[in-house]
C-alpha cells in the first residue's frame, strides 16, 4: 500500500478499512501483533495521514483532525475488542490441552495407619479424661509385690498360680512381666493422696499359647477410683457411662457376682449390645469390683475412712466383638493390611 | 466342676423338665460361671435283651463272630424298633453265656459318635442291631468285650429301657468355680448355690449322714514338727474300718453314669464310692487296704530326699515341707494330694481303712505344685473343704460300703479334731448399704447372711456374724457385704455416676506420645504391634553400636517357640513384621512401632529378694528399693522402611526408601514433639557404615545419643531375608521427651524486606555438610535469618577429594531495609568462620 499524501476521506476510509479487515482475518496473537504494527504503527497509512495533519490548512485542521482521530479510534477499539477475543481463546485452548485424568493421578505419598489397639485405648482413655480422671502408666516388667501381694495375691493361694505369669530370670529377684494392669492402681494411690481417679490402658502378659482367641502379650485398661463413700452403685455409674460413651446408647452393663483377689466385693462385667455380630446379647468383658481393703492398707490407706471402685477390660476383646475381629493372629501378627483398614481412627 | 443334674436334684427342689441351661442360667447369677453341657449324646431305641443262643462262626479274617438270636421283647410283642421280638445280631465278642442280660441298640438308634445304627448285612447274616459295649454307650473309656448287665448286678426284664436304667438320660452342667469357693466343688455346695439363686429348697446331705463314734481306737498320731505359716498339716483326721467287702461286686450303673458324667472313670467299687463321696460332699477320701498297713498312722512332715512310690508308679522324692501319712513302713501317701502304691485297694481289697482328713490349704497347694500332681483331692483342699463335713463323709462312705459293697463297719476307727473356733465377724449396722450403695434393709441383712449358713448375734452396734464351716473365704465384713449383694442380687445395685475432682488431662508426655505416633501414621508409617520376646543373638547385635554382649533380661518361663529375651531394641521385632509382611506380598513398606525396650545396666542386679508383706504400706526405703530394682524400660520408636517409598506410576518414576526416608522419619518426629532431633555420621555394628546417621538431642550437659537412622549393613538385611536395603530408625522417646521442657520463647517476626544470597563454599570432601553449615550460620550472626543447603556439587572444576556446597542464605534485620553490602559483609563473616574451622573457601 503505498502511503496517502493527503487527508481525504477515501484515504482516510482505505486505511481503516484495510486495517478493519487485517484484524478481522488475525486469529492468534502473533498474528495480531503484526496486524498492530501494520495498520497502527508507525509506518501505518494511518500514522502516516496523522503525519499529514501537519501540513493541513488552519481552517481544515479541526475536520482533518476529527476524521483522522476517529479512523484511529475505530481501529484501537476494533484491536482491543480482537485481542480480548483472543486471548480468552488462548486461555481456553490452553485450559483444554492441559486437561489431566484426575483419577490416574500419581501420589507422591504412602498411606499410613494406626494400630487400632492403641486407637482403642486412646478412645477410652479419651472418655474417662472427659470425666475428670487422670491416665497413669506403669513398668511391663514389675516387681511380683506390685504385681501380686499389694493386690491381696497370696503367694500360696490358687489366684496366683492361675495367673499363668512369666517369671523372670532368677526368679529370687521377684521380677514379672506384670499379668495385669492392676499393680497401676498401687502405684497410683502410693503416689497420690486421694481422691485418685485413674485409667491405666497397658501391655500385659500370660503364658498363653497363640491361638484365634488368646496371645501371650494383650492389652487392658484399668480404672481405679478411691475417695471417701464410693459405692458399687458409683461403679456401676461409672461403667454405664463409659460403655455407653465407647459403644452408644443402646449398650448396657450387667454385673455378675465374681471372685478376684484384689477387689471384694467382687464382679463380672457383661456388656450387651444389640448391633454386635452375632446379634444381641451378654459379653464378658472383664473383671470390677470394690478395692479390697488389704489392697488399701497396701497403699497406706484406712479402709475405713476411704473406699474405691476397679475395673478392668480387655483391650482385644473389645476389638473383636466392636469390629468384628475373629481371629487374634491379625491383631498380632503386623499384617500392614490390617492396620490399614482402620486408617487413623477405630 | 461337673454336676450331675438327677444329683443335684436329690439335694434341691428341681422343677420337672429343668433343663441343664436353666441350671446354668440360675448358677451364673449366683457367681458360678457357666461352661459346658455333658450329655451321654445318644437316642434309642436301646433295650435289655437276653441272649437266646448264638454259633461260633469262623472267618477267613481267623477271627471267630458269633451269631446270635437276642430276645429283645416279650414273647408276642413287637420290638421297640417295630421289628420282631427276637432280633438276630452278629457279636464280635466272647464275653457272654446264653441267658446273659445284654444292652442291645436296634435300628434308629444313635450311639456317641454319632454312630447310627441300622439292620446291615455283616459276615454273611443281616445283623439286626447291635449288643453294646460300656465303651459305645459312653459310660466307659475301655471296654472288655460287651456290657453283661448281670456284672452290674441287674436283671431286669426283656425289653426294658436301657438309656433310663443305666442313667444314660441324664445330664450334667460345667461350672468355673472361682480359687474362693472351694465348696462349690460338691453337688453339696452347688445344690446350696442353686438353692439361693432359686428360692428352691435346700436338704443339706451332710445331715441326712449320722456318723456313728467308734467304739476302737485305730492309731492316729499328728506329728507335725514344721507347720507352714504356722498352720498345722492336719486340722481333723478321720478314720473308719470297714471289713469283709465283697471285691468282686460290679459299681452299679447309676453310680458309674454319674461319675462319668461328673468327669470320673469308674475303677472299682470300692474306690468309685471314695470318688462319689468327694463329688458329693466335696471331702476328699483315701481308702487304704487295712491288710497292707504296718501298724497305725502317723502324719508327719517328710525329711528331705525321702522317697515314695505313689499310685501313678512314680518314684517320687520329698521336699521337707511335703506332709506324709505314714505307717511303720514308712511313708504310704502324700497327704491330700495321691495316695501309696504300697497300701492301694486292689482286686483283692476286703478291708478297708478310710481316711477324711482336713488338710492346710497352703501345704497341700506347695506340694502339688512342687510335684506337679494336681489331683481332685488337691484341687478341693487347696480351695479348703469344710472341716466339719470329714466325720459325716467317713461315715457316708461306710454306709455305701456296706449297701452296696457288702462291707461291714467295724468299732475301730478314730477322730482328730483340731479345728480352730471361728472368730466372729464385726458387721456395723449400715455397713452393706454403705459399701453397695443401695438401702438394704436389717431383715435383708440378716436373712441373706442366714441363707448362706452364718449364724450371728446382735451386738450394739450391728451384727457379730460366725460363717459357715465351708466358707474359709468369709473373712471380714467386705466379705460379708458381698454374700448380702450377692444373695438380695447385683441387679438390684442402682446405677450412680460419681463426679471426680477436675482433672489435668494428658501429661505432655502421654500427649507427646500420641502425637509421634498420628505423624508417623500421617507420614505414611503403619503401626504395629511386635511381640517384645527376642533371641540374645538379635538383641547383642541391635541393642549396642559396638559392644558384642548387651545386658539382657531373661524370662525364667518361655513359651515354647518363642525367644526367652525381653528386646532390648525394637528393631528385631520389626525386621520380623517386615518380613513376614514381604512374604505376604507386601513389597513397600513403612511400619513403625512405640513400645518398652528393656535395658538393664550393665553390673546391676536387679529386683529385691525382700518382698514386702501385703496389707501394709512399705516404707519409702523399702518402696524406693523395689523401684530401684525394676530395670529401664524406655519408651521407644522403631521404624522399618523397605521397597519403593514412592511407587512406579503415570508420569512418576519409583523412588526407592533409603536412608534419607529414615531421616525423613526423624525430622518428622521432631516436629510432633517440637525438639530438633540433632543428626550426626554414625556407627553403628548392625547399619551400614557410611549410611548411618546417630541422633541427638541437645540438652543442660550437652549432646544425648538418643537413638540410630539410616540402612542396615545389607548382609544383616538378608539374614533377616529382606532386601538388600532396609532404612530403619531407633529412637529412645523417653530420652528426647525429657528434653521438651518449658515453653517456647518466641522470636519476633521480621517484616523488613529479606535480601537473599547464595553462598558456594569448597571443602574436603570428609567434612559434614551440616558442620559447614553450622559455621556459617555462627559467623553471619544474627541478620542471617535462615540458612539452607541447596547443592553438593563434585566434579569438574573442583579438586578431586573436595566438594562444592551451595547455600542458599536469607538476611533480615527487624528495624530496616538491608543494605546488599550489609548482607555480604554478614556473609563474609560466615565464609570466614567456615574457613577457620573447615578450611573452607568460596568457590571461584
Amino acid at each position: 500500500m503505498s502511503a496517502p499524501t493527503e487527508i481525504t476521506e477515501p484515504a482516510v476510509a482505505a486505511a481503516v478499512d484495510a486495517a478493519l479487515a487485517a484484524i478481522d482475518a488475525a486469529t492468534d496473537s502473533a498474528a495480531l501483533k503484526a496486524v498492530r504494527s501494520a495498520h497502527v504503527g508507525e509506518a501505518s497509512p494511518l500514522a502516516a495521514l496523522n503525519a499529514l495533519m501537519r501540513s493541513v490548512p488552519g481552517d481544515q485542521k479541526a475536520a482533518a483532525g476529527k476524521l483522522v482521530g476517529q479512523a484511529r479510534a475505530r481501529v484501537n477499539q476494533a484491536l482491543s475488542a480482537r485481542e480480548a477475543a483472543i486471548v480468552e481463546a488462548e486461555a481456553t485452548a490452553q485450559l483444554a490441552a492441559e486437561a489431566v485424568d484426575v483419577t490416574a493421578a500419581a501420589s507422591t505419598w504412602r498411606a499410613g495407619a494406626r494400630h487400632p489397639l492403641t486407637l482403642l485405648q486412646e478412645r477410652v482413655s479419651d472418655v474417662f479424661v472427659g470425666m475428670g480422671w487422670e491416665v497413669a502408666e506403669g513398668p511391663e516388667l514389675e516387681s511380683e509385690w506390685f504385681n501380686f501381694d499389694a493386690l491381696n495375691f497370696d503367694e500360696d493361694h490358687p489366684a496366683r498360680a492361675m495367673q499363668d505369669t512369666f517369671f523372670i530370670d532368677p526368679p529370687e529377684a521377684h521380677l514379672v512381666l506384670r499379668t495385669h494392669t492392676s499393680p497401676v492402681q498401687l502405684r497410683a494411690l502410693l503416689g497420690t493422696e486421694p481422691p485418685v481417679y485413674r485409667i491405666a490402658p497397658g501391655r500385659v502378659y500370660r503364658t498363653d499359647e497363640l491361638d484365634a482367641t488368646h496371645t501371650p502379650v494383650f492389652h487392658q485398661i484399668e480404672g481405679i477410683a478411691v475417695d471417701k463413700g464410693l459405692t458399687m452403685a458409683h461403679l456401676r455409674g461409672t461403667l454405664d457411662h463409659f460403655v455407653k460413651a465407647l459403644f452408644g446408647d443402646e449398650a448396657k452393663v450387667r454385673l455378675r457376682p465374681n471372685y478376684f483377689p484384689f477387689t471384694e466385693p467382687s464382679a463380672e462385667l457383661d456388656l450387651w449390645h444389640p448391633t454386635f455380630k452375632d446379634g444381641a446379647r451378654w459379653i464378658e468383658w472383664g473383671g470390677c469390683g470394690m478395692v479390697n481393703a488389704n489392697v488399701l492398707r497396701s497403699a497406706g490407706l484406712d479402709p475405713d475412712v476411704y473406699s474405691g471402685f476397679a475395673f478392668g477390660v480387655g483391650v482385644e476383646r473389645a476389638l473383636m466383638f466392636r469390629n468384628d475381629v475373629k481371629d487374634m493372629h491379625d491383631m498380632v501378627e503386623g499384617d500392614v493390611r490390617f492396620s490399614q483398614q482402620y486408617g487413623m481412627a477405630v | 466342676m461337673r454336676v450331675p443334674l438327677s444329683w443335684l436334684g436329690e439335694f434341691v427342689d428341681l422343677e420337672p423338665g429343668t433343663t441343664p441351661e436353666a441350671v446354668h442360667a440360675a448358677l451364673v447369677s449366683v457367681g458360678l460361671e457357666e461352661e459346658e453341657i455333658h450329655r451321654f449324646e445318644l437316642t434309642g431305641p436301646i433295650v435289655v435283651g437276653e441272649v437266646l443262643e448264638f454259633v461260633g462262626e469262623a472267618q477267613t479274617n481267623g477271627k471267630t463272630i458269633n451269631w446270635c438270636q437276642v430276645r429283645v421283647a416279650a414273647d408276642g410283642d413287637l420290638a421297640a424298633d417295630g421289628g420282631p421280638a427276637i432280633h438276630g445280631i452278629v457279636c464280635g465278642a466272647h464275653n457272654f453265656v446264653v441267658g446273659d442280660k445284654v444292652v442291645v441298640t436296634l435300628p434308629g438308634a444313635v450311639l456317641p459318635g454319632p454312630f447310627p445304627i441300622a439292620a446291615r448285612s455283616t459276615y454273611g447274616h443281616v445283623s439286626d442291631g447291635m449288643i453294646a459295649s460300656a465303651k459305645e454307650l459312653g459310660l466307659g473309656d475301655e471296654s472288655a468285650g460287651i456290657l453283661v448287665l448281670g456284672d452290674l448286678g441287674l436283671d431286669p426284664e426283656v425289653g426294658t429301657d436301657a438309656i433310663s436304667l443305666l442313667g444314660l438320660d441324664d445330664s450334667a452342667v460345667e461350672i468355673n468355680v472361682t480359687p474362693d469357693r472351694g465348696y462349690a466343688f460338691s453337688i453339696r455346695g452347688v445344690a446350696r448355690e442353686y438353692a439361693h439363686a432359686t428360692g428352691a429348697t435346700f436338704r443339706d446331705p451332710a445331715l441326712a449322714v449320722t456318723a456313728t463314734p467308734s467304739t476302737e481306737v485305730f492309731p492316729v498320731s499328728i506329728d507335725d514338727v514344721a507347720p507352714i505359716r504356722g498352720r498345722i498339716g492336719a486340722s481333723v483326721f478321720v478314720t473308719r474300718v470297714v471289713r469283709g467287702v465283697d471285691p468282686t461286686r460290679p459299681s452299679p450303673a447309676w453310680l458309674i453314669a454319674r461319675l462319668k458324667l461328673a468327669g470320673i472313670r469308674s475303677i472299682s467299687l470300692i474306690v468309685d464310692i471314695t470318688n462319689y463321696v468327694m463329688i458329693e460332699l466335696g471331702q476328699p477320701i483315701h481308702g487304704y487296704d487295712l491288710d497292707k498297713l504296718t501298724g497305725g498312722i502317723t502324719v508327719r512332715r517328710a525329711t528331705a530326699g525321702e522317697k515314695l512310690v505313689t499310685l501313678d508308679d512314680v518314684t517320687r522324692t520329698l521336699n521337707a515341707e511335703d506332709l506324709l501319712i505314714t505307717d511303720e513302713s514308712g511313708p504310704i501317701g502324700l497327704a491330700g494330694v495321691m495316695g501309696g502304691a504300697t497300701t492301694e485297694i486292689g482286686a483283692e481289697t476286703t478291708n478297708v481303712l478310710i481316711e477324711a482328713a482336713n488338710f492346710d490349704p497352703v501345704s497341700i497347694a506347695r506340694t502339688a505344685r512342687r510335684h506337679k500332681l494336681p489331683s481332685e483331692a488337691s484341687r478341693r483342699f487347696e480351695r479348703g473343704v469344710d472341716p466339719e463335713v470329714a466325720a459325716v463323709a467317713a461315715a457316708r462312705v461306710v454306709q455305701l460300703l456296706e449297701e452296696l459293697a457288702g462291707g461291714v463297719a467295724d468299732g475301730l476307727g478314730s477322730l482328730h479334731d483340731a479345728t480352730p473356733e471361728r472368730a466372729p465377724i464385726d458387721l456395723p449396722t449400715g455397713f452393706v448399704s454403705g459399701l453397695i450403695g443401695l438401702d438394704y434393709t436389717r431383715e435383708e441383712v440378716r436373712t441373706s447372711l442366714a441363707e448362706i449358713g452364718a449364724s450371728m448375734t446382735e451386738t450394739a452396734d450391728g451384727l457379730a456374724v460366725i460363717a459357715p464351716s465351708w466358707r474359709p473365704d468369709l473373712t471380714d465384713k467386705w466379705t460379708l457385704a458381698e454374700e448380702v449383694a450377692r444373695i438380695v442380687g447385683y441387679d438390684r445395685i442402682p446405677s450412680v455416676l460419681p463426679v471426680a475432682p477436675p482433672g489435668r488431662g494428658l501429661t505432655r508426655t502421654q500427649q507427646l506420645k500420641r502425637q509421634v505416633a498420628t505423624v508417623l501414621a500421617a507420614t505414611g508409617h503403619t503401626e504395629v504391634l511386635a511381640y517384645p520376646f527376642v533371641a540374645e543373638k538379635a538383641n547383642n547385635l541391635f541393642g549396642d553400636p559396638v559392644s558384642s554382649t548387651v545386658p539382657q533380661i531373661k524370662v525364667a518361663n518361655p513359651l515354647d517357640g518363642e525367644a526367652p529375651f525381653m528386646r532390648t531394641s525394637m528393631l528385631p521385632g520389626l525386621l520380623q513384621i517386615a518380613h513376614r509382611n514381604l512374604s505376604r506380598g507386601a513389597t513397600d513398606l513403612a511400619i513403625f512401632e512405640l513400645g518398652s525396650v528393656f535395658r538393664p545396666v550393665e553390673g546391676v542386679s536387679y529386683g529385691s529378694t525382700v518382698v514386702p508383706p501385703a496389707a501394709v504400706r512399705p516404707s519409702a526405703e523399702l518402696e524406693a528399693t523395689l523401684n530401684a530394682g525394676i530395670p529401664p524400660q524406655p519408651f521407644t520408636a522403631g521404624i522399618v522402611l523397605l521397597g519403593n517409598t514412592v511407587r512406579h506410576q503415570p508420569g512418576q518414576a519409583a523412588i526407592a526408601a533409603s536412608w534419607q526416608d529414615a531421616l525423613t522419619a526423624v525430622a518428622q518426629i521432631g516436629l510432633a514433639v517440637g525438639l530438633p532431633i540433632l543428626v550426626r555420621q554414625g556407627a553403628h555394628q548392625a547399619m551400614h557404615p557410611g549410611r548411618t546417621a546417630e541422633l541427638f538431642v541437645a540438652t543442660d550437659a550437652g549432646e544425648l545419643s538418643v537413638g540410630f537412622a539410616g540402612e542396615l549393613l545389607p548382609a544383616v538385611a538378608r539374614g533377616a531375608d529382606l532386601p538388600a536395603v532396609v532404612a530403619v530408625v531407633e529412637l529412645n522417646l523417653t530420652a528426647v521427651f525429657a528434653q521438651v521442657t518449658g515453653e517456647l520463647q518466641a522470636t519476633v517476626i521480621g517484616t523488613k524486606p529479606a535480601a537473599t544470597q547464595d553462598l558456594s563454599l569448597v571443602v574436603d570432601a570428609q567434612v559434614p555438610a551440616s558442620d559447614v553449615l553450622a559455621a556459617v550460620r555462627e559467623g553471619s550472626g544474627t541478620l542471617l535469618e535462615s540458612i539452607e543447603l541447596v547443592d553438593d556439587y563434585r566434579g569438574t572444576g573442583i579438586e578431586p577429594g573436595q566438594k562444592s556446597l551451595t547455600f542458599a542464605l536469607r538476611f533480615r534485620a527487624p528495624d530496616r531495609t538491608l543494605t546488599a553490602k550489609e548482607a555480604s559483609d554478614a556473609k563474609l563473616a560466615g565464609v570466614e568462620l567456615a574457613a577457620a574451622r573447615h578450611g573452607a573457601h568460596l568457590r571461584e
